[in-house]
C-alpha cells in the first residue's frame, strides 16, 4: 500500500513539520512495515508553470518532425511574452493548457533546463511529459495536457503537487484494513494519539425498494450487497487533477472518471468497488455460484473458464463479472475515446464476499487483482454503503452525474464478534504490567467496545476481522504500548543433556573429512533422472526409485536425490572448470527413498492432538530420509614439491574416507572387493558393517568407471566414495573400551608371504591375525611386491611387519617366532600363503 | 699391570704414590685440552676413563691395601677420577658448543619453504554457523531437534495454523511433492518443508514438556538461485514452551544470542509483524555489529553491513499461537511458549561480508576453505 503523505494529513492533523521519515518510524513501531519513503520531486526545481500553447510551426527538415512554439505563460517569464519553445511531441494543439519548464528549472534526474539553440532556433523552456516530471504513469506518456481551465501562469509544482512524500506498506496479511488510507490513517492517529477524521462516517440514505434490482443466491459467499445507480454522466467530464495525481501517487493508472473514482474511493475506504454501464446490464443483478465450465471473459480479456466454486455476478445473460476479483467485458464502462458509446447511467456495487471463496477463485484463476487482495484479507463489511455513497458523490461532483434515489442493499445479518479475556491477559504474555486500565484503553482506540472488570469482553470492529483471539487482543495492547519497551528476561530451561550421540557423529564426520583435506560441499538435492545412465545404475537399481516434485524449478531435474553423488560430482566438474584441479570434496546429507507404497498424507485435525496411529500414518507417508555421507577426488591427492613427488588420489584414498568414517562411528567396518553401476569394475570396494547381528552393505568406495569418467565429463581416475552413515551409526559401539597397555617389552617379527594374486589382503591379514593368538599386538602390512622371475606368474608377495607383547612378562624369541609360526601356518591353510624364503 | 701386593705399605705401591696419581690427572687432563673435536675427546676419555686407563688400574690396586691404608689412598684415586672426570665435562661441553656452531649452521633449512603438501579441507560455513548458534542455545540447556526435509503438509502448515486458504499459505513458494499416479499433481499432502518450523510441531508432539529446542536445518523454496536468492538455504528455528513464558522471556533470550554471537553490547528490537504460529508476532532486529548503530544520519560514516539503517534484520519470532499448541496437544491455559527463527545464509552474509548468494551454494573451495573447522 502506497500512502501519500499529504492525502493521510486529510484524516490526522500531523504536525506540519513531522516527515515521512518520521511517520515511518512510529507506523513501524505500530507493526505496519513501511518499505521505504518514496521522495517525490525532491530533487525538482521551478520554474514550472502553466502555459498555454499560442502558435505551432513544424519544421520538416529534420529527421523526426520537430515543433517550434510559442507559448503564453503569462507573467511567470517576467516579461509577459510567449515563450519559444522547441518540441519534439506531438500530442497537443494550439489552445491547450501545458506543463512548461523555464530555464533555470532542473527536472528530476538533474535534468538543468537553460536558453539554448537547437534545430535552428533558440529554445527558452521545455514543455514537460508526466514521465519528463516522475509523475507515474498516466497512460499517454506524451506531453501533459491540462484541463482548459487551468489558470496560465500559475505554478506548476503546487498544481500537480508533484512535491510530496509516500509511504511504501507491505501489509501483513491480517492487516487487511491497511490496504486503505482509512485503515493506515487509523493507525497514524493512534500512533501519535491524535484524533481520526473517519472517512466512512458520512450520511448514507437508508436501503428502499427502489434501488437496482439485486438476488443474492448464495449469501455465505456474499454476505452485503450494496447497489446506487447515478445517471446522466457527461461524456466529456475527465478525472480532475488532484484525483489523477493520488491514483498516481498509490501506483494505479488514471483511466476515466467513472473507473477513477471506482478506484479512489477503494484506496480510501479499502472497499473494492465495481461500476456496470447500466445500459450494458440486462436485468437483476445476482449473485451465485457459477454452473461448471460456464464462461466469462474478464476485463483483462481473458476468457475464463469458471469452476463451480466461484462465485459470480449475473444477469439475465449470465455472468458478468467474478464476483470480488474482476469485472466482465460485456458491462464495462466506456473509455473516454469511445464517444458514441459513452457511458451515461452506471450501477456501483460495493458488496461484501467470503475472503475464503475470494481466495480459492483469484488462486484458481491465477488472478490477483487490487479487489481480490483486498478481500482475501478482510474488507470491513459496514463500509460498504458509506464506499457506495462516497462513489455517488464524487460522480455526482465530478461528472454532473444525477444519483438516484434507489438504494440496494441486501445483508445477511452477523452478530459482532466478542472475545472474552482476563483483564491481565496482555500482562501474562508481554511479562509486563500494564494494569487494566491501560489494557481498556487501548482496545477502544482500535475501536473494540470493551465491557466488564476482571474478564473484559470485548467487541471488535468490523474492520478487524483478525481479531479472533485473546492473544490478537494482547498483541494490539503490547504493540501500541511499544514492542521496543519491553523488557529483557532470560527463562530458566530445566538442565539439558547437550548433543545427542548422533549430532556429535555428524560434527565428528565433518571435522575428520576436513581434517583429513576434504573441503564440504551443500549440494541442491534435486536431480534429472538421465544422471542415473550416466552413473550406469543398472534398470532396476533401486536408486532409480525416487521422489519427484510436482512444481520443480526445472523440468531438467525433477526428482530428488537417492544417492549424494550427482550433486557432488556437480561441484567437482564446476571445481575444475574454474581451474581447482586438485579436489577432494565431501558432503553430508540427507537423500529421499519413496516407500513402496506412497500414499497420501493426510491433513490431520488442529483442534486436538492426533493420535498416535494418525501420527504413525501420516510419517509412513513421508519417504525414507537417511542421511548419506560421501566424497569425490581428483587430482593430486599429494602435492608435488620440494620435499619430492606428489601422489594422484586414487582408489584407496576413497576406500580411507569411508574407514575414517566408521572410525568416527566407532564401526567395524568390512571392505572387500565389490562391483557396483559407477566404479571401476577392478577398483571398487564393497562396504559392509554388522547391525544387530546381521551384515548390511552401506555403500561403495573406489575409483569411478571410465565410461562415468566420460559421461559425467569428469577429470580422469576421479574417484568417489558413499555411505548411508545412519547404517554406520547404527553399527558404532559409541563407547571405547580402554585397552591394557603392557610396558614389557615387544618383539617384533617381519614376515613375506607369497600368494596368488587375487587373494585379497585382508584375508591373508585376517588369517595371520587368528593364528597368531592373543600374543599380537599388531599387524602391519608394510609391503606389496609383483615379480614374475622371482615369485612366479600371477604371485604376489605380502611383507607384514608382527608385533608380540605379554600383558605379564617379557616374550621370549621363542615364544614370537612360534606366535609367527602358527599365524604363518594358518595363512597357509587358509589362503595358501608360504613363507617368502 | 703389577702383580698382587703383598706389602702392607702404601707407600710401596708404585702406582698409588700420590705423584704417580697426580701425573695420571695431568696427563688426563692434558689429553682432553689437546682433543680437538669430540671423537678425539671421545678416544682420550677411553684412554683416560676407561676400564683400562691407568686411573681404573690404580683404583683396583687399593682392594689389597691393608685396611689401614685403604682410605687414604682410596681418597686420592677418587679426588683424581673426579677432577678428571670434571674435566672431561667440561671439554665434552665446550667441544659441543663448537660443533653446534658449525654444524648445525651448517644444517641450516629455509624455514620460509611452503608445505601444502596435502592442502587442508573445510566444513562449510552454513554448517558450522549453524553449529555455533545451537552451541549457545544448548549451553542455555536447550537440546538440538531435527526433523524430515521432505515433510507433511501438516506439520508445515496446518500444525501451525496455517490454515488452507489463508494468504499466508500464499506467501511462501512451496515446492509440492508429486502424489501417486492417478491422483492430482500437488495432492500428495507432502512439501519439501517452507521452514524449519514443522520440527516445533514435532517436538511438542514427541517430548515431555517443558520443551526447550533448537533445530537448525535445511529448507526449499522455489525462488531461482541468483545474488540473493536460492531455493535452497538454511535456518535455525527456537521454541521454548513452559509454564508463564512471557514476551520479555523471548526479547531476553534473542539478546543473550546477539550478545554470544556478535559482543556484549549487543541488543535486539522486535517490530510488530504477523506470523500464523505466533501471536503476538514481531520481527527481529538485532544492533548493527559493526557501527553500533553510530552511522544513522551520518552520511560522514556509512556503513556499508546495515547500509546505514543502524539495525540488521534477522528474522521473525513470536509468542507461540495457542492454536499450535492446542494441535499438538498442549494445554495453552496451562502452557505458553516462544518461537523464532531466522535464515543462516543472511547472517552468514552479514557477518562474513558474502556479497553474492551463490558463493554459498556452488561449492567453490576457493570459498570453503578459509573458514576451516569452526566459524
Amino acid at each position: 500500500m502506497r500512502v501519500p503523505l499529504s492525502w493521510l494529513r486529510e484524516y490526522v492533523d500531523l504536525p506540519v513539520t513531522e516527515t515521512g521519515r518520521d511517520v515511518q518510524a512510529k507506523l513501524i513501531s505500530a507493526g505496519l512495515e513501511v518499505e521505504t519513503v518514496e521522495q517525490l520531486g525532491a530533487d525538482l526545481k521551478g520554474p514550472l508553470v502553466v502555459g498555454q500553447v499560442a502558435t505551432i510551426e513544424e519544421l520538416t527538415e529534420f529527421k523526426k518532425p520537430i515543433r517550434f512554439c510559442t507559448v503564453d505563460v503569462g507573467q511567470a517569464n517576467g516579461t509577459g511574452e510567449p515563450q519559444e519553445i522547441v518540441c519534439g511531441a506531438r500530442n497537443f494543439a494550439v489552445g491547450d493548457k501545458v506543463v512548461v519548464a523555464l530555464p533555470g528549472a532542473v527536472l528530476p534526474g538533474d535534468f538543468q533546463i537553460a536558453e539554448r539553440k537547437t534545430y535552428g532556433k533558440m529554445s527558452r523552456g521545455m514543455i514537460c511529459s508526466s514521465d519528463e516530471l516522475s509523475m507515474g504513469d498516466d497512460g499517454t506518456k506524451g506531453i501533459i495536457v491540462l484541463p482548459p481551465e487551468t489558470e496560465v501562469g500559475k505554478d506548476a509544482i503546487e498544481l500537480l503537487e508533484l512535491v510530496d512524500e509516500v509511504l511504501d506498506i507491505a501489509v501483513t496479511p491480517d492487516r487487511g484494513y491497511c490496504l486503505s488510507m482509512r485503515g493506515v490513517a487509523r493507525e497514524t492517529a493512534i500512533a501519535y494519539g491524535l484524533p481520526l477524521r473517519d472517512p466512512a462516517l458520512i450520511d448514507v440514505p437508508g436501503p428502499n425498494a427502489y434501488g437496482y434490482p439485486v438476488r443474492i443466491a448464495d449469501p455465505t459467499g456474499c454476505d452485503r450487497f450494496t447497489a446506487r445507480t447515478v445517471t446522466g454522466l457527461s461524456a466529456e467530464a475527465r478525472s480532475p487533477i488532484w484525483l489523477q495525481r493520488r491514483l498516481q501517487k498509490v501506483g494505479m493508472r488514471p483511466i476515466s472518471l467513472a473507473v477513477d473514482v471506482t478506484n479512489y474511493v477503494m484506496m480510501e475506504l479499502g472497499q473494492p468497488l465495481h461500476a456496470y454501464d447500466r445500459g450494458l446490464v440486462q436485468g437483476t443483478i445476482g449473485v451465485r455460484r457459477a454452473e461448471p465450465g460456464e464462461k466469462l471473459t474478464t476485463l483483462d480479456g481473458v476468457e475464463r473458464t469458471l469452476d463451480a466454486e466461484d462465485l459470480v455476478i449475473t444477469d439475465d445473460r449470465g455472468p458478468i463479472g467474478l464476483a470480488g476479483v474482476m469485472g466482465g467485458a460485456n458491462t464495462e464502462i466506456a473509455d473516454h475515446d469511445n464517444v458514441e458509446n459513452a457511458t451515461a447511467d452506471v450501477v456501483i456495487e460495493a458488496a461484501h464476499f467470503d475472503a475464503v471463496s475470494i481466495a480459492r477463485t483469484a488462486r484458481r484463476h491465477k488472478l490477483s487483482s487490487e479487489a481480490s487482495r483486498r478481500f482475501e484479507r478482510g474488507v470491513d463489511p459496514q463500509a460498504a454503503a458509506a464506499a457506495a455513497q462516497r462513489t455517488v458523490d464524487l460522480l455526482v461532483l465530478l461528472a454532473g452525474g444525477t444519483a438516484e434515489a434507489g438504494v440496494t442493499e441486501v445483508i445477511a445479518p452477523t452478530a459482532p464478534r466478542t472475545i472474552t479475556i482476563p483483564a491481565d491477559h496482555p500482562d501474562k504474555v508481554a511479562g509486563v504490567a500494564y494494569g487494566r486500565e491501560t489494557v481498556v484503553r487501548r482496545l477502544q482506540e482500535i475501536g473494540c467496545d470493551v465491557y466488564g472488570q476482571d474478564e473484559l469482553i470485548v467487541t471488535v470492529p468490523s474492520w478487524r476481522p483478525d481479531l479472533t483471539d485473546p492473544n490478537d487482543l494482547a498483541e494490539e495492547v503490547i504493540r501500541l504500548e511499544g514492542y521496543e519497551n519491553l523488557p529483557s528476561t532470560l527463562p530458566k530451561p530445566p538442565a539439558g543433556l547437550g548433543l545427542t550421540d548422533r549430532q556429535r557423529l555428524h560434527r565428528r564426520v565433518g571435522r575428520a573429512l576436513a581434517g583429513a583435506g576434504y573441503v564440504e560441499a551443500l549440494n541442491y538435492p534435486f536431480l534429472g533422472e538421465q544422471v542415473f545412465d550416466q552413473l550406469g545404475l543398472d534398470k532396476d537399481d533401486p536408486a532409480r526409485r525416487v521422489v519427484k516434485l510436482s512444481n520443480p524449478l526445472s523440468d531438467e531435474e525433477p526428482a530428488l536425490r537417492t544417492t549424494l553423488l550427482p550433486g557432488l560430482l556437480a561441484a567437482l566438474r564446476r571445481n575444475d572448470g574454474r581451474g581447482s584441479h586438485d579436489l577432494a570434496l565431501f558432503e553430508s546429507g540427507l537423500v529421499f527413498r519413496p516407500r513402496e507404497e506412497q500414499r497420501i498424507a493426510a491433513v490431520l485435525p488442529v483442534d486436538r492432538r492426533p493420535t498416535d496411529e494418525e501420527l504413525a500414518e501420516l510419517n509412513a507417508a513421508l519417504p525414507e530420509q537417511p542421511r548419506h555421507v560421501a566424497v569425490v577426488l581428483a587430482g593430486a591427492r599429494e602435492q608435488a614439491g620440494w620435499w619430492g613427488k606428489g601422489r594422484p588420489a586414487d582408489w584407496a584414498d576413497a576406500v580411507e574416507a569411508a574407514r575414517a568414517v566408521a572410525r568416527e562411528a566407532g564401526a567395524e567396518l568390512t571392505v572387500r572387493k565389490g562391483q557396483y553401476g559407477p566404479w571401476h569394475p577392478g577398483r571398487c570396494a564393497e562396504l559392509a558393517v554388522t547391525v544387530d547381528g546381521a551384515e548390511r552393505v552401506v555403500g561403495h568406495a573406489g575409483e569411478l568407471h571410465p565410461r562415468v569418467v566420460k559421461a559425467l565429463g569428469l577429470p580422469a581416475r576421479t574417484c568417489a566414495m558413499e555411505v548411508d552413515l545412519d547404517a554406520v551409526e547404527a553399527a558404532g559401539d559409541a563407547t571405547v573400551a580402554a585397552p591394557r597397555i603392557s610396558t614389557f617389552p615387544v618383539a617384533t617379527q617381519d614376515v613375506a608371504l607369497v600368494v596368488d594374486a587375487v587373494v585379497p589382503a585382508a584375508e591373508v591379514e585376517e588369517a595371520l591375525r587368528d593364528g597368531a593368538g592373543e600374543l599380537l599386538e599388531s599387524i602391519r602390512l608394510f609391503d606389496v611386491y609383483e615379480n614374475v622371475e622371482q615369485l612366479g606368474e600371477g604371485r604376489k608377495s605380502l611383507a607384514y611387519a608382527l608385533r608380540f607383547r605379554a600383558a605379564d612378562r617379557t616374550l621370549t624369541v621363542d615364544e614370537a617366532s612360534a606366535a609367527r609360526d602358527a599365524a604363518v601356518a594358518l595363512a597357509g591353510e587358509r589362503v595358501g600363503a608360504e613363507l617368502r624364503s | 699391570m703389577s702383580a698382587p701386593n703383598k706389602s702392607y705399605d702404601p707407600v710401596e705401591v708404585e702406582t698409588l704414590k700420590p705423584e704417580e696419581i697426580e701425573r695420571m690427572r695431568d696427563e688426563a687432563l692434558a689429553a682432553f685440552a689437546a682433543a680437538d673435536s669430540l671423537d678425539a675427546l671421545h678416544e682420550a676419555k677411553v684412554a683416560h676413563t676407561g676400564p683400562a686407563s691407568p686411573l681404573a688400574l690404580a683404583n683396583r690396586e687399593i682392594g689389597a691395601l691393608p685396611p689401614h691404608a685403604k682410605a687414604e689412598a682410596g681418597k686420592r684415586v677418587g679426588q683424581a677420577r673426579g677432577a678428571v672426570n670434571k674435566g672431561l665435562a667440561a671439554r665434552q661441553t665446550e667441544l659441543e658448543a663448537e660443533r653446534d656452531a658449525r654444524v648445525l649452521v651448517e644444517e641450516a633449512v629455509d624455514v620460509t619453504l611452503p608445505y601444502d603438501r596435502v592442502p587442508a579441507g573445510a566444513r562449510h560455513p552454513l554448517t558450522t554457523m549453524m553449529e555455533r548458534v545451537a552451541d549457545v542455545f544448548v549451553a542455555m540447556g536447550y537440546e538440538v531437534a531435527e526433523g524430515p526435509e521432505v515433510e507433511a503438509e501438516w506439520f508445515n502448515f496446518d500444525a501451525l495454523n496455517f490454515l488452507p486458504d489463508h494468504p499466508a499459505r500464499q506467501m511462501q513458494d512451496t515446492f509440492f511433492v508429486r502424489g501417486p499416479e492417478g491422483t492430482e499433481e500437488s495432492g500428495s499432502g507432502v512439501v519439501l518443508r517452507t521452514h524449519t518450523s514443522p520440527v516445533q510441531a514435532r517436538a511438542l508432539l514427541d517430548r515431555e514438556l517443558p520443551v526447550y529446542i533448537v533445530c537448525p536445518g535445511r529448507v526449499f523454496r522455489t525462488d531461482e538461485l541468483d545474488a540473493t536468492h536460492t531455493p535452497v538455504f538454511h535456518q535455525i528455528e527456537l521454541l521454548a514452551v513452559d509454564e508463564g513464558l512471557t514476551m520479555a522471556d523471548l526479547k531476553g533470550t534473542l539478546d543473550h544470542m546477539v550478545q554470544a554471537l556478535f559482543g556484549a553490547d549487543m541488543k535486539t528490537r522486535l517490530r510488530p509483524n504477523y506470523f500464523p504460529f505466533t501471536e503476538p508476532s514481531a520481527e527481529m532486529d538485532m544492533l548493527c555489529y559493526v557501527c553500533k548503530g553510530e552511522s544513522v544520519g551520518n552520511p560522514d560514516r556509512p556503513c556499508r553491513t546495515c547500509s546505514s539503517e543502524g539495525w540488521i534484520e534477522l528474522g521473525g519470532c513470536g509468542m507461540v499461537n495457542p492454536r499450535v499448541l492446542t494441535a499438538c496437544g498442549v494445554d495453552p491455559e496451562k502452557y505458553s511458549g516462544f518461537a523464532f527463527g531466522f535464515g543462516i545464509e543472511r547472517m552468514l552474509m552479514f557477518r562474513h561480508n558474502v556479497e553474492d548468494m551463490r558463493d554459498m551454494v556452488e561449492g567453490d573451495v576457493r570459498f570453503t576453505r578459509p573458514f576451516g573447522m569452526e566459524i
